[in-house]
């Protein structure tokens, strides 16, 4: 049996595990999470409802799911990542059928207290099955092609699925995170040097054969690139998301307009300012130094990450941990970079203070996992 | 599978090497995210700022309150008036069309109004009201109010809209509002932001137009905060609008009113104004419309209406109307005669009913002739052959410079929408226009006020103040802006002879006074009212050799439109003079039509009021009552509003 290659005896049992939770990790986590009511409290005009107090009841939620997930060995986790992996790919074939006699694209399950959405969920198991896959398979044998070609449909299901809710932002983020869980488990560079090379040839060719008599794209298929990479193209739709957040993220300056001050946010001018833009409006009302501070937050939490990882010495956990970690970097920096004009508008939520249960209570689970690696970690 | 510990250590080894090579990525990445923040938040924040202020921030017009404006005693002439109307806001209204219904069922409303009030509200975003329908009654308010809880999201407002308490009498004087239109807007290139104001009005005629600047006043600014779909938050700060400056005129409410009544049925023009100052004291113009229509948005029946009436309403007769001034032009040619040396008091010239010049037969109006007559006798009989001597001594030069000193053919400086010029002819005018030269006959028609000759009712009362005062009398419409009476400098000395002027207002005295006078008949019949005056007659039409020979055409047979125009223009008291009239009456058939309504007017000037019978002579009494009986005069005269201008209440 697997878990024998632990070093058991050497961690600890029982209820005195939770005084070997990572308890900085949990209060980054926390402040996180409180920066985010701050924000929905202001976005609601200064109101608990309609955001800040569910989210706040979420994240009561996820933080006690945290510490379960925590408690319970990683090795454990190890054996159910098969399991989890199997039934968020059941979830997103059922919202695909439920969905489309529902009519629209439906996302997410009703579950009654909250809306589950498969394809966050499906972030954290595929992190988890490459993990495990990983786990079981040779060393010498990851850079076979082979058993790269596996990993690649592990990822390939899941981005297909979500990409045909339609949801570009969740597919992508998938496909990012399962690629970063390759790279850390040591597939050969060339693997990863070959596809930039052939993911820039392509977007080049695309580009390069514009206007020629061998265009591989039609011209409107063009424009609709050009106003995804340039929304200024399309004042009134896309560019006017991005306009409006530049502005309030600019208009905070040093120290913010004060809590509760943003005329953006509070002339309805930032819209989405709950969810995808709640970043400028945090850098509206808290400036410069409060969107720093809460880029320095998100940084803390992944150094911890990737201290557990590093400390794991375990493939499962470490690969696991830096896969969660890639996953909430992915989040954070897709997010401020399209609110900031760095990026194409997907909708990417920013990860424990946008409001929305699904993707907190998975983060939260992940972050569960990330606990439980550095309570059961080799000592 | 258990693993060996080589390959944990060589597992571990690759992963915190790729571990930290993702570390670094997030490193960089990190380092990129915050050097776009410190991009965008410090170095560019100032242009963020302002971006930011002015999504925020928006000007809102307050509109200026338009200036009033009064006759010369404080009678209100045009005012503002609360507009009620009703707005409804589709967000609020939940149910639009039931709520409509129920206001249907409340106010009165025709079947257009709804349907356009239906489309407006689809149309516009759900939060910003719709007018319903506007200029509702009180009551027709209050119904609404009473009902609002029945009514959701419908508001009773008040507006300011323009009013004429007077109506038609005042049309061709005060003039009208209308909205602003994009031609409007490109004629005047005004850039005004008060234009901006949904439903502004603007001067569209005459005072109202010509006064613009004064009346508009200057629109105010509300600073409010708004949101991103333009719904008010809360205002930030206001700058008053200031109301546009109260205008007084010269004119006086009840004579205007009992000109225009005089006029009725007429298609007529007359001026009466104050000979010693140069006030007009009424320009009338008939017939005439109301001024209310345009405002409330005129319909194209009642405009085709006004449009195609053969008597023209629309246009100004008494300072737009040009005709030939006939007769009443003989003091021009008398006065540049005396005032030439071309002739003496006691000469005379025999008139035996016409006059040979060239080749060409130059008739008399009285077939016989007048015999022999001096200057007097020729203004009192008017006597064509006299002028017609007496014009081809003086040459037109010499008539035309005396006509322009008298003011006509001269374009008098008032703020009304058509003023015109006129026409005095010159030689090298007829040259220049027809390319033609000039010929005697052109100065004898001249003489007698024929041929290229051309004045209005204004020329005529400005040349008849003249002659009563021999002063270079101006011709004034505003007495005072916002209390400042108006600048006027005391009109200068003609430098006529005063022994010529007196040779005139003689012959002007016989035509009323003396039996044999031209319009003896509508003389009055009192020392203290009696005025002297001139009747001029212009022929629309050529009169025939043949015509002549078989018997010229009464008038009385003619179609209208054929008909002589009817002229006379007087002053009053005689020896003391006060108010010079001129009136026109187009068609008339002569100048009696218009002696008798100029008689009329002078009197109701002098009496202040309607002139009682006593005033004329016996045998006119009893039918003088019946038609002040039947005129359309106001009951009472017109009490001053509230709001006088400080220095005004004098009478007229």
């Amino acid at each position: 049996m697997s878990f024998l290659e632990y070093h058991v005896k050497s961690t600890p049992t029982g209820w005195r595990k939770i005084l070997h939770l990572n308890w900085a990790l949990a209060l980054l986590l926390v402040t996180v999470a409180c920066v985010g009511f701050l924000m929905l409290y202001s976005v609601a005009g200064g109101s608990f409802q309609p955001w800040a107090e569910p989210q706040m009841e979420r994240f009561a939620l996820g933080f006690t799911a945290m510490i379960i997930v925590a408690l319970v060995p990683i090795w454990f986790w190890r054996n159910m990542s098969v399991l989890a992996y199997a039934v968020s790919i059941l979830l997103l074939l059922y919202v695909e059928f439920f969905g489309a006699t529902g009519g629209g694209a439906q996302r997410w399950i009703d579950l009654g207290f909250m809306r589950l959405q498969p394809s966050e969920m499906a972030k954290v198991t595929v992190v988890m099955m490459l993990a495990a896959y990983y786990d079981w398979l040779d060393i010498d044998k990851v850079s076979n092609p082979l058993y790269v070609a596996i990993p690649l449909l592990i990822i390939g299901l899941p981005v297909g699925l979500t990409f045909i809710q339609p949801d570009l932002g969740t597919s992508l983020l998938i496909m990012m995170g399962g690629g970063a869980v390759i790279f850390l488990a040591g597939v050969h560079w060339l693997y990863f040097a070959t596809v930039i090379a052939m993911g820039v040839g392509a977007v080049t060719a695309v580009f390069a054969s514009r206007g020629t008599s061998w265009a591989l794209l039609a011209d409107y298929q063009y424009a609709r690139i050009d106003t995804f990479l340039d929304p200024t193209r399309d004042p009134l739709g896309a560019g006017y998301h991005i306009t409006q957040s530049q502005i309030a993220l600019g208009s905070g300056g040093w120290t913010g307009r004060g809590f509760m001050q943003g005329t953006q946010i509070r002339g309805d001018f930032l819209p989405e300012s709950h969810t995808d833009f709640i970043f400028p409006t945090l850098a509206e009302e808290f400036g410069f130094v409060g969107a720093a501070s809460l880029l320095l937050l998100y940084i803390l939490i992944l150094v911890f990450c990737i201290a557990t990882a590093l400390m794991a010495r375990e493939r499962y956990a470490s690969l696991v941990v830096m896969g969660v970690a890639v996953t909430f970097f992915l989040y954070f920096s897709i997010n401020m970079a399209m609110v900031m004009g760095l990026a194409p508008v997907v909708g990417v939520p920013l990860p424990l203070v946008s409001y929305g249960g699904s993707a907190m209570l998975v983060l939260m689970v992940a972050f569960g996992l990330v606990q439980s690696a550095h309570i059961h970690r080799a000592r | 599978m258990k693993r060996t510990q080589r390959e944990i250590e060589d597992s571990v080894r690759t992963i915190t090497r790729r571990s930290l090579v993702v570390g670094g990525l997030f490193a960089g990445t990190g380092a990129v995210l915050a050097g776009r923040m410190r991009y965008l938040q410090v170095e560019r924040a100032d242009d963020f700022r302002l971006l930011a202020e002015e999504n925020r921030i928006n000007l809102r017009l307050l509109p200026p309150a338009r200036g009033l404006i009064f006759d010369r005693r404080g009678v209100l002439l045009a005012g503002n008036e609360q507009n009620y109307r009703i707005t409804i806001v589709r967000e609020d209204a939940g149910d639009v069309d039931a709520v409509l219904d129920e206001v249907a069922r409340l106010v009165n409303l025709d079947l257009v109004t709804l349907e356009r009030a239906r489309e407006e509200i689809r149309n516009r975003p759900s939060f910003v009201p719709v007018t319903i329908a506007d200029r509702l009654s009180w009551e027709e308010l209050s119904a609404v109010a009473v009902n609002a809880p029945a009514l959701p999201g419908v508001n009773p407002e008040v507006g300011l809209s323009r009013v004429y308490p007077l109506g038609a009498d005042f049309a061709h004087v005060v003039g009208y509002v209308g909205p602003v239109s994009d031609w409007y807007l490109q004629q005047t290139g005004d850039t005004d932001p008060v234009l901006q104001i949904p439903d502004f009005q603007v001067g569209r005629y005459n005072i109202e137009d010509k006064a613009e600047s004064m009346l508009r006043g200057r629109a105010g600014t509300s600073r409010v905060e708004v949101n991103a779909s333009g719904r008010i938050m809360r205002e930030l700060d206001r700058d008053p609008a200031t109301p546009g400056s109260d205008v007084q005129l010269t004119v006086d409410a009840g004579l205007q009113n009992y000109v225009e009544a005089r006029l009725e049925g007429e298609s007529a023009g007359a001026v009466i104004m104050d000979c010693q100052t140069g006030d007009l004291l009424a320009l009338a113009s008939a017939p005439t419309f109301d001024p209310n229509l345009f405002v409330r948005g005129i319909s194209t029946t009642q405009w085709n209406g006004l449009n195609n009436d053969p008597y023209r309403p629309l246009a100004n007769k008494a300072t737009q109307g040009l005709y030939p001034p006939g007769s009443t032009y003989k003091m021009i040619v008398a006065l540049a005669a005396l005032e030439g040396g071309f002739v003496t008091a006691n000469e005379t010239v025999s008139c035996p009913g016409h006059m040979e010049v060239g080749n060409r037969r130059f008739h008399c109006w009285r077939r016989g002739g007048h015999g022999r007559v001096d200057i007097v006798g020729a203004i009192m009989e008017s006597c064509d052959v006299y002028f017609y001597e007496l014009a081809q001594r003086v040459g037109i030069e010499n008539i035309s410079a005396m006509a322009r000193r008298f003011g006509c053919g001269v374009r008098h400086d008032l703020p009304m929408s058509g003023v015109a010029e006129g026409l005095a002819p010159t030689m090298e005018w007829k040259r220049r226009r027809f390319d033609q030269d000039w010929v005697v006959g052109d100065t004898l028609n001249a003489s007698i006020g024929q041929g290229f000759v051309l004045s209005s009712p204004l020329h005529l009362a400005v040349m008849t103040a003249r002659l009563a005062t021999g002063r270079m009398i101006e011709p004034t419409l505003v007495r005072s802006v916002n209390g400042v009476p108006s600048d006027r400098p005391e009109p200068e000395d003609l430098g006529i002879n005063p022994d010529h002027l007196a040779l005139v207002h003689e012959g002007m005295w016989r035509v009323t006074n003396s039996s044999r006078g031209t319009a003896y008949r509508y003389r009055a019949d009192d020392e203290g009212f009696a005025f002297a005056g001139k009747t001029g007659t212009s022929q629309v039409r050529n009169i025939t050799a043949a015509e002549r020979a078989a018997g010229v055409i009464r008038n009385e047979d003619l179609p209208w439109e054929r008909r002589d125009h009817g002229l006379f223009v007087g002053f009053a008291p005689y020896n003391n003079p006060r108010y010079a009239a001129a009136v026109i009456v187009e068609h008339g058939g002569g100048s009696a039509a218009a002696a008798p309504i100029a008689r009329d007017i002078l009197l109701r000037a002098q009496v202040g009021d309607v002139p009682p019978p006593e005033l004329y002579p016996v045998s006119l009494r009893r039918s003088i009552e019946a038609m002040h009986g039947e005129m359309r005069i106001f009951d009472a005269p017109p009490q001053p509003s509230g709001r006088t201008p400080g220095h005004g209440g004098q009478g007229a």
